[in-house]
This record gives structure tokens, sequence and C-alpha cells, in this order.
């Protein structure tokens, strides 16, 4: 028997892992800045702080596990785990939030089922839900715009270090619908404060938007395939418009719902991960189609005010299925 | 014009061909000592007909085939046989297989071999057992027998005979450059094999980066056979995809072209056709194209046999570490593991390319980009998964048999897993599970056949019993009517007797 590495064929695409994963973080680079630009330096000490974190519980649970932690961290998925974590706190979370998140995406979510290409459930979101369940207050504070300075979120992450954030109190686009949506306000009320801005939420839109343009990047790179994205916007586009247009006054339309919280984020960065999605053309539009979906009811009727996370974690509960049920016809198969 | 249709997955590959295409060929000189694997095709392998120590001469049969999908091997030159044992072969799973070792004597002298008159007017089954016995299989890489696609040719009605020249691997240039110098062999050899299956259309398609291939057939070719280019794209030279791309049919999943009225035959099995019927000609040698990391890269007309070191040789080649040597192309080819291992009917291409480090096996993350690059419209990834794990029901079910081997899905992989060498070992493993559930079969037939023997053996015994019983029953009867004659005299008498003696004759 020829060995393996003998084995045809002896020519092989540049592309490892590590490239697609290198290529993730280029395309998350616009709106991390846009983000970063808008809410405050806070924003890239939680993406340093949760990329030292995971970096450094994926080497410890590699060398527990017996693997060469090498190529596992030339990988990049730790790190692509990380931002995406990042991404999705409360840039004033205070710096324990960040170390239970990221040890649970990568020691539970995704070591414990196996390690990168086993795991059912997306890390990021698994470490985000952790922590969005134990520390609600953390998570829910958000700082009010317009960005505030280093030292003020140096004080608010390590509350020890002194100096401290102003008007801790702010709340997201989301949140603030849904609570005045729920004191029975109308929605072209509501659109008058000063957390809307032209078409989503007051500089969530330009995030959202230059998260678009990263994930236009990874369509042109291959990075990632049309499918979820389509089907996620889809989903929500769809549902939120029959709504919108059922009644107005009391729902948000589509364009605000696509441009606010994680939508953007969501459709090219989280429900794209390869290993929790689906792998087959159909199933991957079906996948992406009940995120979308769930996005918006769980915004709607739900207990937070975004459902990124959950929708995620929902629907990779149904990945083998919708796999097993989508399987494509062979060629020449009748 | 013919419309053409697309097939799915594929890779745009680097095609390296203008290194060689643009070369002329060269006649590769005589080795010291040639190698000829008994098999060198698909099917039972061929039976040694000569000893070592004989004298054997050019084309003359040094070992007969041993079945319907079988062919005769050939001796490729004048020499002595030297040695018949195991010897490296180009060959994806097996390293060592029976070998004739011809020494050549120098004279390269003929056997005594004789054309075919008029081809047009002889029996397609002569013809067929011509290339049979010229030990013609498919040159393009798998090597089925020719004349075995050509006897069900002749059998079933055939609607279009296609005759391959699309060489999509990059660096093998050997079919383009056979075109460009033996167009007139290639069309010949199609018209031939198209009298022989009696088909009603002929295409001869090339890749469409085989410009001057083209130009030197549509010279030669006129309104009976179609000459049509093909997009380049890897597989497009595979059976099933170019059937596709020029008829837009598929071939069943577990069917033969033939079942959708198609035949295919490589430009070079037309060819060799050609010189089988003009001149009796058996398969003695082939074009291979030497690429790489070599001096001078070029085509070579190799006598079968020639040791791979040889052709390197020839083209300014010293062997180093850095450097690793493939038979066949860059997609598909073998990792050569002796100097002494042999070009062989099917031996295309010999490539040196560089040995890059290893790039560790990562584990797959689901990506599907093999799914997307699969030209058989499989499922790699779940193929992966079933090869793995040995769940070879399963990995059946997903039809790992309709994997062409292409490679496709290993190279675009991101985590480098080598995913046809998993299909290889899944595919040997289910052929090995077949031959015993097989052998198994055999078994109880010849239990069950033995358990019948021994039955009517055993009844033959009764038998002969029975035959005395039938007398002893004779002598019973005979008995019995003596005894009832004796009866009836009795009751005649008591009769005639009055009393109660009656009576109770009567009611008993």
């Amino acid at each position: 028997m020829i060995s393996k590495a003998g084995s045809s064929p002896h020519l092989h695409d540049t592309r490892t892992v590590g490239v697609v994963m290198a290529d993730v973080c280029i395309a998350l680079v616009p709106g991390l800045l846009c983000y970063a630009w808008l809410f405050g330096p806070g924003v890239l000490l939680q993406c340093i702080l949760a990329v030292s974190f995971a970096l450094l519980f994926e080497f410890a649970v590699l060398r527990l596990r017996g693997r060469d932690p090498r190529p596992f961290l030339r990988d990049g998925s730790a790190v692509v785990t990380a931002l995406l974590f990042a991404v999705s706190i409360s840039p004033s979370a205070p710096w324990w939030v960040s170390l239970c998140g990221i040890a649970f995406a990568i020691i539970i979510a995704k070591h414990a089922f196996g390690g990168i290409g086993y795991n059912l459930f997306n890390p990021a979101m698994a470490g985000y839900v952790f922590v969005l369940v134990c520390f609600p207050v953390q998570m829910n504070t958000w700082p009010d715009l317009p960005a505030q300075g280093i030292g003020a979120y140096l004080g608010s992450i390590f509350p020890m270090a002194g100096g401290q954030l102003d008007m801790l109190s702010g709340a997201t686009p989301l949140d603030e619908l849904k609570t005045r949506l729920e004191m029975m306000e109308m929605v072209s009320e509501i659109k008058t404060a000063s957390v809307y801005g032209y078409f989503g939420g007051a500089g969530w839109e330009w995030i959202n938007a230059l998260f678009l343009l990263g994930g236009i990047y990874m369509l042109a790179r291959g990075v990632i395939k049309w499918h979820i994205p389509a089907a996620v916007l889809a989903g929500i586009l769809i549902v939120s418009a029959a709504f919108y247009l059922y009644d107005a006054e009391t729902y948000a339309s589509p364009l605000f719902h696509l441009f606010s919280g994680g939508a953007m984020l969501c459709a090219f960065f989280i429900a794209t991960d390869p290993v929790t999605a689906s792998t087959t053309g159909r199933g991957r539009l079906v996948y992406g189609a009940m995120i979308g979906i769930l996005i918006y009811l769980m915004r709607q009727w739900g207990a937070f005010p975004d459902g990124v996370a959950f929708a995620v974690l929902l629907a990779n509960i149904f990945v083998p299925l919708i796999d097993l049920l989508t399987r494509p016809r062979a060629f020449g198969e009748t | 014009m013919r419309e053409l249709h697309d097939f799915p997955g594929g890779l745009l590959l680097e095609p390296h061909k203008e290194v060689t295409d643009q070369k002329m060929s060269i006649l590769h000189p005589l080795p010291e000592r040639m190698f000829l694997p008994l098999q060198q095709h698909i099917g039972q392998p061929a039976e040694p007909a000569v000893q070592v120590g004989d004298r054997v001469l050019k084309g003359q049969i040094i070992a007969r085939s041993s079945g319907y999908v079988s062919v005769p091997v050939h001796a490729s030159t004048s020499g002595k046989i030297t040695d018949i044992g195991n010897y490296p072969v180009p060959h994806p799973t097996i390293s060592e297989a029976p070998c004739i070792v011809l020494e050549p004597d120098g004279n390269d002298a003929w056997f005594d071999i004789k054309p075919t008159e008029e081809y047009d007017r002889t029996e397609p089954a002569k013809l067929q057992e011509l290339i049979r016995d010229c030990g013609i299989v498919g040159l393009g890489g798998a090597g089925f027998p020719a004349h075995v696609k050509l006897m069900e040719g002749i059998e079933n009605a055939v609607d279009t005979l296609i005759i391959n020249g699309v060489e999509c691997e990059p660096h093998i240039t050997c079919d383009d450059r056979l075109i460009q110098e033996k167009a007139s062999y290639v069309v010949s050899g199609a018209r031939m094999i198209r009298h022989a299956v009696q088909a009603r259309h002929c295409v001869i398609a090339v890749e469409d980066d085989m410009q001057l291939a083209y130009d030197a057939l549509a010279e030669l070719v006129d309104d009976d056979l179609e000459l049509v280019m093909v997009p380049t794209r890897y597989p497009a030279g595979g059976e099933k995809q170019l059937i596709r791309t020029l008829t837009g049919k598929d071939v069943p999943s577990d069917g033969l072209p033939i079942h959708i009225g198609i035949v295919i035959h490589n430009v070079a099995t037309a060819a060799a056709v050609y010189r089988a019927v003009t001149r009796g000609e058996p398969i003695v040698s082939r074009y291979v194209t030497v690429a790489g990391r070599v001096d001078n890269p070029v085509n070579l007309q190799v006598l079968i046999g020639t040791p791979v070191e040889d052709c390197l040789a020839t083209c300014g080649y010293r062997h180093s570490e850095d450097n690793k040597v493939i038979i066949g192309g860059p997609m598909m080819g073998l990792r050569v593991t002796s100097p002494n291992m042999p070009v062989i009917k099917t031996t295309n291409c010999i490539i040196i390319e560089k040995n890059a480090p290893a790039y560790p096996e990562m584990p797959c993350i689901r990506c599907g980009d093999c799914a997307d690059v699969c030209p058989a419209e499989l499922l790699p990834q779940q193929l992966y998964w079933f090869a793995k794990s040995a769940d070879y029901d399963q990995a059946r079910e997903y039809r790992l048999a309709d994997c062409i081997e292409c490679g496709c899905c290993a190279y675009v992989c991101p985590s480098r897993i080598p995913l046809v060498h998993y299909y290889r070992h899944a595919k040997a493993q289910i052929g090995l599970e077949q031959q015993r559930s097989h052998e198994a079969d055999q078994a109880r037939q010849r239990y069950t056949r033995k358990i019948a023997r021994e039955k009517e053996e055993a009844a033959g015994k009764t038998g002969k019993t029975g035959a005395g019983a039938d007398r002893d029953q004779d002598t019973r009867a005979a008995k019995q009517a003596y005894v009832e004659e004796a009866l009836a005299r009795t009751r005649t008498k008591r009769r005639d007797r009055p009393g109660p003696a009656r009576q109770t004759e009567d009611s008993g």
C-alpha cells in the first residue's frame, strides 16, 4: 500500500484553513473599525482581550488533549471565534465576562465536542449566550454615544484600574424599540429618538453596512458561498416585510431590521461558519432561512432585544437533519 | 455545429502544457532491461507463454490472455527472457506484481506480423479479435481492454463513437503530440473502430488549448467525422464528463456508456488500432510526456517495459532527494517508489516535482468545497466520514463506486485531507468484502451440491433396497392372493353349509 503522503493528487490549492480564517479576519476589519470609531477604543480592547484568552485556552486544551497545538493555533479558528464574541458583547463589559465567555466557547462548545470540525454549536455564539444568561446586567449595559476615551473604558473593563464610563444606561436601538413598543408607542414616534439613524439604528446602520461590505469581499474571495447569507437576509426581509405591510406602526421596517443589531454580522460571519452549518446547497438555504426567520421572531416576541445567537444555536441543532434530507442526486443517479 | 453541455464541478488548473506541446517527440533508445507486467489492464492478468532463457522477437506474444476481459502481452523488442517474477509496478495499491524481464539484444527484430487487407470488408468480430490479439487496451489511463468495449458496440446499437483527445491533466501532452505527429493514424483508426461498431456518428474531441492538434486533424477529417473542441477544464477528459459535454446525456450511475448508445476510445487507442489493422502491429510502445523539473522536458516514444529511470536519464535528469517522481498526471498519478518501475501501456506521463514539506492533515471543517468541485456530484465529505469510520455500507449507499478518483476534492480541501486515499482504501475494502462474500457464496453452493449429491447417493442405495422390497412385495402379494383364494374357497364351502357360522361370516 502506498503511503497517504504519496497519494494523488500531487497538486493542492494554496488555500488552507489558516488562509480562509485570515480572510475572515480581513473581512471583519472595516466593520470593526467603524464600530470602534463610533463606540470608542473599548471595542478594540475587548478584541485584544478575547483573542488572548482564546489562544491561551486553545493552547492549554490542546496540550491537555495531547495534541500538537501548533497547527491548530495556526489555523486561526480560535482568533475568529474570539473576534466574533468580542464584537457581540458590550464594549464596556468587564474583563471576566470575556474570560468566562471565551472559556465556555473554547473549552465546552469547541473542545468538549472534539475540537475544530466536530463542534455542533457555533462556539462564539455558545459563549455569548452563556455570558448573556449568567451576567445579564453587564451584557445589557451599553455605553452611550458618542465614543468615550480609553481611560473610561479601561476603568469599566478593569474595575480595579480606576476611571469610569459615563452614562452606562444607554440602550441599543433594538432595546429601545422593544421597550417602547411594549409601552404601546407607535414606530413613527419611536423613530424620532436619537438612537435611530437614516435607515437603521444610529451608528449601527454603518457598522452593518461595513459588515455587508466585508461579506461581499468574502464572497468574491470564495471564502463563503452565497446561499447562507442570502437565505438569512431573505428570511429577515420577507417576514419583516409581511408584518410591516400589515401594520407599519406596530412593526419596524425591513430595512431597519436588516441594518440593526447583528443582522449582517450574523448573515456573513456567524451563520456561515462551515463547521456548524449545513453542507449541501439546498440545506444551506433552509438553514439560513431558518436563522433569518428566527431572528425576526425573537426580536419581535422574544425575551432579548436581539435573537442572533439563539437563532444560530437553534438552527445548529437541525443541521444533521437538514443535511440528511437535502442530499443531492449523484451524477447519473435517477 | 454540435451543441456543447456543461458538466458539474471541475477545476481550472494551470496547464503547463506549453513546455512540451510544440516539441517534436524523441524516440527513446533501447534500455538495458525491460519489465513487462502481466497485468497492464483492467481484468484478469495474462499468463506467461515463455520461459526464462527463451529468445523472443519484437511483437511476439510472451503472455497469453486468460479470459474475456484480458489481453496478451507482447515483447517490446527482440531479446532474451531473463526472469519471471515479482517486480515493482505502477499501481495505486500494489507495489509489486508478476513481470517478465526482457534483456534486449539490440536488433529490435520484428516477429512475423501480417496486415489485414481492406478493413471495411472485414467482419467486425474479426477486427475485435485482432484488437484483442494485439494487446490493445484503453491508452487514456484506465487500461480497459479495447476489444470488450468493441464487442459491446458490436452487440448493441451504437449511436455515437467518441474518440477522446481531451487531455485535461496539467503537464500531459502525449496525446496532443501524437495527434500532431500522427494525425492520419488517429483519423484512420477512428474510421476503423467506427466500422467495427457500426456507429451512426463519430466525434473526435480535443481541448480548446490544443489548436495545433485540432488543425492537424481538421486537414484529414471528412464529413464522416465530426471534430469538436471542448472547453479546457479538469476533468473534461473523463469518460462520463466528456459524454455529458458532447451529448448532454448522463451515463447511468451503475451503467456503462454503451447503455446510452455510446462507445468511447482514446486517440492513442485509435492510433494503436490503425497500426494493428494496417500492419498487424501489437502495442509495443507509446508516447510518454516527461515534464517538471527536468533539463529537457519532452515527449518520448517509449517501448513498453522501459524503466522510468531510463526515460528520465534521456531527458537529462539526475535524481535528488529534493524531488519526487510521479507516474501519470499531477492529479491522478502515482508516486514512483522504485526507479525500476516500468512504463506500461497506460503510462502517459512522468513528472518530477519538488518535495513540498507535508502540510499536516487537519480535521474536516465541513466547508463543502469538495462537493462543489466533484464532477460526479457526490458528497466527498460524507464519503470521507464513512470511509474513515469503515462504514462501507453507507459509503456504497452514497455511491462511492461512482467516484472517478480525479482528485478535485483533495485539491481544494483547506484541511489538506488526502480524500482520494481514503476512497481508494474504502473501495479496496469493499472489493475484498465482495470477494469474500462471493467466495462464501461459492462455498455454500459447493456445500449444497455436496449435500444434494450425498442425498442422491443415499437415494441410490435405498433404490437398490427398494428393488428388493419390490420383490418381497411380489412374494407377499402372491402369498396374499394364495391366502385369499383359500379363504374364498372356505367361504363358499361355509355358505353352502347352514347355521350360525354363515351369519358370523356376514357380519364379519
